[in-house]
């Protein structure tokens, strides 16, 4: 997420950091880095020169110069500066005392609207909310059928009448919400450029039939310089509370994440982060700011874990864990959990300092992971649970069976040797030293792919 | 003169386009881009222009930026101003970046265009209006629904594919996107269909595995006929920022794209990010969506498109 932005800014702060003082001239060269960095990110330019300005004002200050450690008071200040650049307070959606809370839609063609709309009816059901869903889009080819698939998809109903208007789909869409005791609508409209006139009229006319609670602005974070006029657009027109961020999961530069809140007031409240339909997260402006300056996000991927793992899971992992216990069964079972929780390389980016040290770690360890699988379930039951009792003909049979070479099965008997053994130390609460390289965690070939690339870059400039 | 579709097809005995037609683009082209609140001339303070001053081409940089131009294009366009020592001379600098005007290679028995881009570019939309557009100037057209992961994508094509008159090759959801083109071709081969038309799932060009499905329906594509697809079109929104640079880097990579096709022009987005495309990769311009109407995807005159950007 944000890589570019990120690689540039920790670069150009990086001088700083080590620092013991701080001249006026190196924190000048720092800005300008920043400043190109925000610009390359797709950051409008107003914000990217205001941004910089602000930090280099307070960089300058007084509490910065006294400081021990001044480089580090500087990325402290971007850090806020970035921050309260997304938004500071919450990102909660608001409840309406007297339910059904209705939560409007509204966007670009192509943003995201409708998937948006599964997913967040799909977070709020877990949250032990009652979603319905309303389809108000009656524009595109098949959106309806998109919307009715998502409900089936995450078990929530959809309200739908093909041959209404979109003001009367709206209404009807409220009331049958309210007379099944749904306590959450969410209300999916049409794409529509800002620029036109007619579509933005029948918004504004939805959203006074619909005097929603909260109505989102469904932005591609992809988008360029334009988001600036977009947000702006919707924000006169129909008066956003909040932005639900989509694409994230690409290397979008952030540029949109980092202009939308600045222009419009509004915060970003929601981000999806991947294709799936749980891969909608609320949206933390200060970790986010953390995770572009290779601080590494410490409470999501706690909060991503619990989520991964059932309670009752968590218990059967810590008895085991305590006894020493790690058969082939528990291996699979954290791996999978590891793989709940996203994109391998997106979750070890969130442990702090990892982030400099995944260069090259591509994503040949999906692949990998996909590999243990196999192994493991070309296993019988038994050698699953007895590890010990796979000799040099099973291991023949199960790198058969799997796909696999009998080193590789070797590789992994290995490292659930070890794994077992660690746990045997936590279990009996000394902590273990962490081994350098984790199986499966070393640097592929495409480590000097990345880099070239990364040369090249540089010789461009 | 705008580039008609006779051009951008290579059909030579064609009857000549309307004028008022090909007038259309450009006309469409300027007031779509002219929506956005100043015109790059007005930023740029063009009457006042001083190739002397330091300010008039910072200004112009400025502007570069804010349409999504990128900085290596940017700088490369002030180069270029900077040895001419002219300002007025921009629309012509930005039209040489995109190079020699296209063909779109349907000059086959069945041509194969595979179609492909990030969620939400307007895939399906541009497979439908350009298998309308084929339809009516005499070929017939096959679509693939090889989009078999978003919901509903199937039932979105196949109406677009009923509105053109087009055969439709469709398939279950969560099926093989490869069979599902192997299937078009087979069905076009057997009832002597002149194009087929693959519409994909849109997906990041970050995520491995989709890109390398991707290239696996190519690869079936370039098995079931010699020297098909024969163009693969890379869908790219014009709002999108420099982050379109990498998305066509990356699906070039997979895919081998041969052009792209820029949609949503009509919003306020200039659609920058198409220079450094052409500029960097040099990946041509082929299409153009202007509107939502049928008759405004057209094809690409990066003259044009340097005029209605300027202007």
């Amino acid at each position: 997420m944000f890589d570019a932005l990120s690689d540039k800014l920790q670069s150009a702060l990086g001088d700083l950091r080590s620092r013991g003082t701080l001249d006026e001239e190196a924190i000048s060269r720092a800005m300008r880095e920043v400043r190109l960095a925000l610009l390359e990110a797709d950051v409008n330019l107003e914000i990217a020169r205001e941004f910089v300005g602000h930090v280099r004002e307070r960089a300058l200050g007084q509490d910065v110069r006294k400081s021990l450690t001044p480089g580090q008071q500087v990325v402290k200040i971007v850090h806020d500066e970035l921050t309260a650049l997304m938004g500071s307070g919450s990102s909660q959606l608001a409840f309406s005392p007297r339910p059904p809370t209705t939560i409007l839609l509204a966007g670009l063609q192509g943003s995201g609207k409708t998937t948006a709309a599964g997913k967040l009816a799909l977070l709020l059901k877990k949250d032990d909310k009652k979603p319905a869903l309303v389809a108000a889009d009656l524009q595109r080819p098949a959106a309806i059928d998109q919307l009715m698939q998502l409900g089936e998809q995450v078990g929530v109903p959809v309200y739908a009448d093909e041959r209404s208007d979109p003001v009367k789909a709206v209404r009807d869409g409220i009331e049958r919400a309210k007379a099944d005791g749904r306590d959450v609508v969410i209300l999916d409209t049409a794409g529509r450029l800002h620029v036109d006139e007619a579509l933005m009229e029948e918004l504004a006319a939805v959203r006074r039939e619909a005097k929603p609670t909260n109505v989102l602005l469904v932005l591609d974070a992809m988008t360029g310089q334009e988001a600036v006029n977009v947000a702006k657009a919707f924000q006169e027109r129909i008066d956003f509370d909040g932005v639900l961020m989509t694409k994230l999961d690409g290397d979008a530069r952030g540029g949109a994440a980092l202009s939308v809140k600045h222009v419009t007031g509004r915060p970003i409240k929601l981000a999806s982060v991947g294709e799936k339909l749980d891969a909608l997260e609320w949206f933390h402006p200060d970790r986010m700011a953390s995770r572009i300056l290779g601080m590494g996000d410490v409470l999501t991927l706690i909060e991503r874990a619990e989520a991964a793992v059932g309670d009752d899971e968590k218990e059967e992992i810590e008895r085991r864990m305590m006894k020493g216990e790690f058969s082939f069964d528990d291996f699979l079972k954290s791996y999978k959990m590891l793989r709940r929780m996203g994109p391998l390389q997106g979750v070890l980016k969130m442990i702090p300092g990892m982030g400099k040290q995944l260069e090259g770690l591509d994503q040949v360890n999906e692949k990998e992971l996909g590999r243990v699988e196999a192994i493991i379930l070309s296993m019988t039951p038994h050698e699953r649970r007895v590890p010990h009792v796979i000799d040099g003909s099973r291991r023949m049979r199960i790198a058969a069976g799997s796909g696999t070479t009998v080193p590789q099965v070797n590789q992994l008997l290995e490292a659930r040797k070890q794994m077992a053994k660690m746990m045997k130390m936590m279990g009996s609460g000394k902590m273990p030293q962490i081994p350098g390289a984790a199986a499966g965690a070393k640097p592929r070939a495409s480590a000097t792919r990345k880099s070239s690339s990364k040369r090249k870059k540089k010789a461009r400039r | 003169m705008s580039r008609s579709w006779a051009e951008l097809l290579g059909e030579d005995e064609a009857a000549p386009e309307p004028e008022t037609e090909r007038a259309g683009m450009f006309s469409r082209l300027r007031d779509s881009l002219s929506k956005s609140r100043r015109a790059l001339t007005e930023q740029i303070q063009v009457a006042a222009f001083d190739p002397g001053d330091d300010l008039s081409w910072e200004r112009l940089e400025e502007a570069l930026l804010q349409a999504d131009v990128g900085v290596p294009a940017t700088a490369e366009l002030v180069r270029r101003l900077e040895a001419r020592g002219d300002i007025a001379a921009l629309p012509d600098e930005i039209a040489l970046l995109f190079g020699e005007p296209p063909t779109l290679d349907v000059k086959h028995a069945p041509a194969v265009i595979l179609v492909v881009g990030v969620n939400g570019t307007g895939k399906t939309t541009t497979i439908g209006k350009l298998s309308a557009i084929l339809s009516a100037r005499g070929h017939s057209v096959v679509v693939a629904a090889a989009d078999t992961f978003r919901a509903a994508a199937e039932e979105q094509l196949e109406i677009w594919a009923q509105r053109a008159g087009a055969d439709f090759v469709g398939s279950e959801r969560g099926a093989d996107p490869a069979a599902v083109a192997y299937d078009a071709i087979e069905a076009a081969q057997a009832r002597g269909r002149d194009v087929v038309l693959v519409d994909t799932a849109g997906r990041l060009h970050t995520q491995t595995n989709l890109m390398e499905e991707l290239a696996k329906v190519r690869r079936v594509i370039e098995r079931k006929l010699d020297g098909a697809p024969h163009e693969t079109l890379l869908v790219v929104d014009a709002t999108t920022g420099q982050n379109g640079v990498q998305q066509a880097r990356l699906f070039k990579e997979a895919v081998g794209v041969t052009g792209v096709a820029l949609t949503k022009l009509d919003g306020s987005a200039k659609g920058g990010v198409a220079i450094p495309i052409a500029y960097e990769l040099g990946l041509p311009v082929k299409l153009v969506g202007v509107g939502e109407q049928l008759e405004d995807l057209r094809p690409f005159d990066a003259q044009d498109y340097a005029r209605a950007l300027v202007d």
